[in-house]
């Protein structure tokens, strides 16, 4: 084996805890621990903000006396494996639902979701909305939406689009519902995410939607999930939004 | 080719500003990792700059000084985001920032050896043969040093330019953070460099933090230029003439007034210390 991946692999080992590699040459010799301090801190505080930026709710939860050492031990047990560091974090959720000293806040697991489920929508592809008149003329029996590649449907089994809301700045104080939530996150035409959290029918109706149903297919099964459901304010509300992207029939 | 101007990194807080004062800003920057998603609101920014100004993509994250090869999708990714903005200019770093398939977020260190100068021209060739195009490599800033290296930073820099093609992007700033930490002279560091290889000049602010044998200095790009840098700078440009120049502030993002500023001493320095020599283009 050739010396290099020797040395990387012998500084990575240094950089998680483990002893300083040979070699290392300082100005001043009993500087060597301070010097390679640097290369710890730059991994651990930058990886910490990289996720605080990520989950912004959570940080506000927890505080930031609470975030940074927990962060820090994200990082250790799951790294990110891109430089892409938006994309890094899909294990925050289950680690957080794991992690005893926060087995009394069961909801953070579900926010930590929310806010994953925010950052894919707000990268997700470009894709144009159709033209209005099409669903004007369309034949519900036979028309089948396809939506914007950022709407995500999220189950969640605690009130977390509420709790998300209210940490927002200036965020209104939805009120504080006990129960399971759906969430519904989708990326507007003016680029903002929203999380609005979805009533039986429209959750039903949206299940349907992304499932490839047709719109009576899935006017019905909001209607089934929930009595005098009007199908037309969500089908608005996707509009406005630009999130439908095809009507096929 | 980027303009030999003043520019200045690309960051969503100032498009805003920068779109309503039509900024006098020679090119912008951007870290290539940050534009890696499909689309939405990045790449609708970045595609508003682009079209009214010079691009330089600048990756952090492709490792180029890691043991094994290149991350292939990566690369890949890289690959798409130059086809789509066909930037004037593309560089990397001489570090390496992941291990295995973990990335560790920081441009990490490595000994300079006949071995891993083999394995950073792999990688640069690499690099330049799947984005067809020639990328410039930038100088680390350092905290250590190594007891294997056996070529020194200029040498192996220069060696690296000369089997690959690539050209090298000068960071004044790391040049005095390294040669400050290691008690060695800038001075010296920038005689010894091959300065026609340089393609673009980067400035940034660094921290500072006393040590008993004297000051550690810490690349932050979170402060203003300091002033040796640009002392250091304007000797540059007055030996060789204008040259493409970034100023960095990536931490402690300044309003875009106090950015701009920063730029424009840069860009005066370019019009007084290099206005005799300007080559020809």
């Amino acid at each position: 084996m050739p010396a290099h991946p020797d040395f990387v692999f012998g500084f990575d080992a240094a950089l998680r805890g483990g002893a300083l590699p040979t070699g290392l040459i300082a100005r001043d010799m009993t500087e060597v621990e301070r010097r390679f301090a640097v290369y710890r801190n730059n991994v651990a505080v930058s990886l910490s903000e990289a996720l605080a930026a990520r989950f912004p709710v959570i940080r506000r939860l927890v505080g930031e006396a609470f975030f940074t050492p927990l962060a820090r031990l994200y990082a250790e047990t799951d790294r990110p494996r891109t430089p892409v560091l938006a994309e890094w974090g899909a294990g925050f959720a289950g680690f957080l639902e794991g992690f005893p000293p926060l087995a009394a806040y069961p909801y953070l697991a579900d926010v930590a979701r929310i806010e994953f489920a925010r950052g894919r929508a707000f990268h997700a592809a470009d894709a144009p909305p159709v033209a209005p008149e099409i669903l004007a003329v369309a034949d519900p029996e036979r028309i089948r939406l396809m939506l914007h590649p950022s709407v995500i449907l999220l189950r969640l089994r605690h009130p977390a689009v509420a709790i998300w809301a209210r940490n927002q700045p200036g965020g209104a104080a939805m009120p504080l519902v006990q129960g399971p939530q759906t969430a519904l996150i989708l990326r507007d035409a003016a680029y903002q995410v929203p999380v609005q959290s979805l009533g039986a029918g429209d959750c039903a109706m949206m299940q349907a939607i992304l499932g490839g149903q047709t719109l009576s297919q899935a006017a019905g099964a909001a209607q089934n999930a929930e009595a005098n459901h009007d199908p037309q304010v969500m089908l608005v509300a996707l509009m406005r939004a630009g999130v439908i992207i095809q009507a096929t029939e | 080719m980027l303009p030999a101007l003043a520019g200045v990194g690309f960051k969503p807080d100032h498009f805003a500003a920068i779109r309503k004062d039509a900024a006098d800003v020679g090119f912008f920057e951007i870290h290539a990792e940050n534009y890696m998603g499909e689309g939405g609101l990045p790449h609708a920014q970045l595609a508003a700059i682009r079209s009214d100004y010079p691009l330089s993509i600048h990756g952090v994250g492709l490792s180029i000084g890691g043991a094994r090869g290149l991350d292939a999708d990566h690369l890949e990714r890289l690959r798409r985001l130059c086809d789509r903005y066909e930037p004037d200019s593309f560089s990397e770093h001489l570090a390496w920032s992941s291990h295995g398939a973990e990335y560790l977020n920081d441009l990490l260190p490595l000994p300079y050896t006949g071995e891993t100068l083999g394995l950073v021209c792999d990688h640069v060739d690499h690099v330049q043969s799947v984005l067809r195009r020639r990328m410039l490599l930038e100088n680390p800033a350092t905290y250590l040093c190594f007891a294997q290296s056996t070529i020194p930073e200029t040498e192996f820099l220069a060696e690296v330019a000369r089997r690959t093609g690539c050209g090298l992007l000068l960071d004044v700033n790391n040049v005095f953070v390294s040669c400050t930490n290691h008690g060695t002279n800038s001075r010296d560091w920038l005689a010894a460099i091959p300065l026609h290889l340089v393609g673009e000049i980067h400035l940034g602010g660094h921290d500072t933090e006393e040590l008993p044998s004297g000051p550690l200095l810490i690349d932050s790009h979170g402060a203003a230029v300091a002033d040796p840098v640009w002392s250091l700078y304007a000797e540059v440009v007055s030996r060789i003439g204008p040259l493409p120049t970034l100023v960095e502030w990536d931490n402690n993002l300044p309003d875009w007034p106090v950015l701009l500023a920063e730029a424009a001493r840069a860009g005066a320095i370019l019009a007084a210390r290099g206005a005799g020599l300007a080559r020809a283009s």
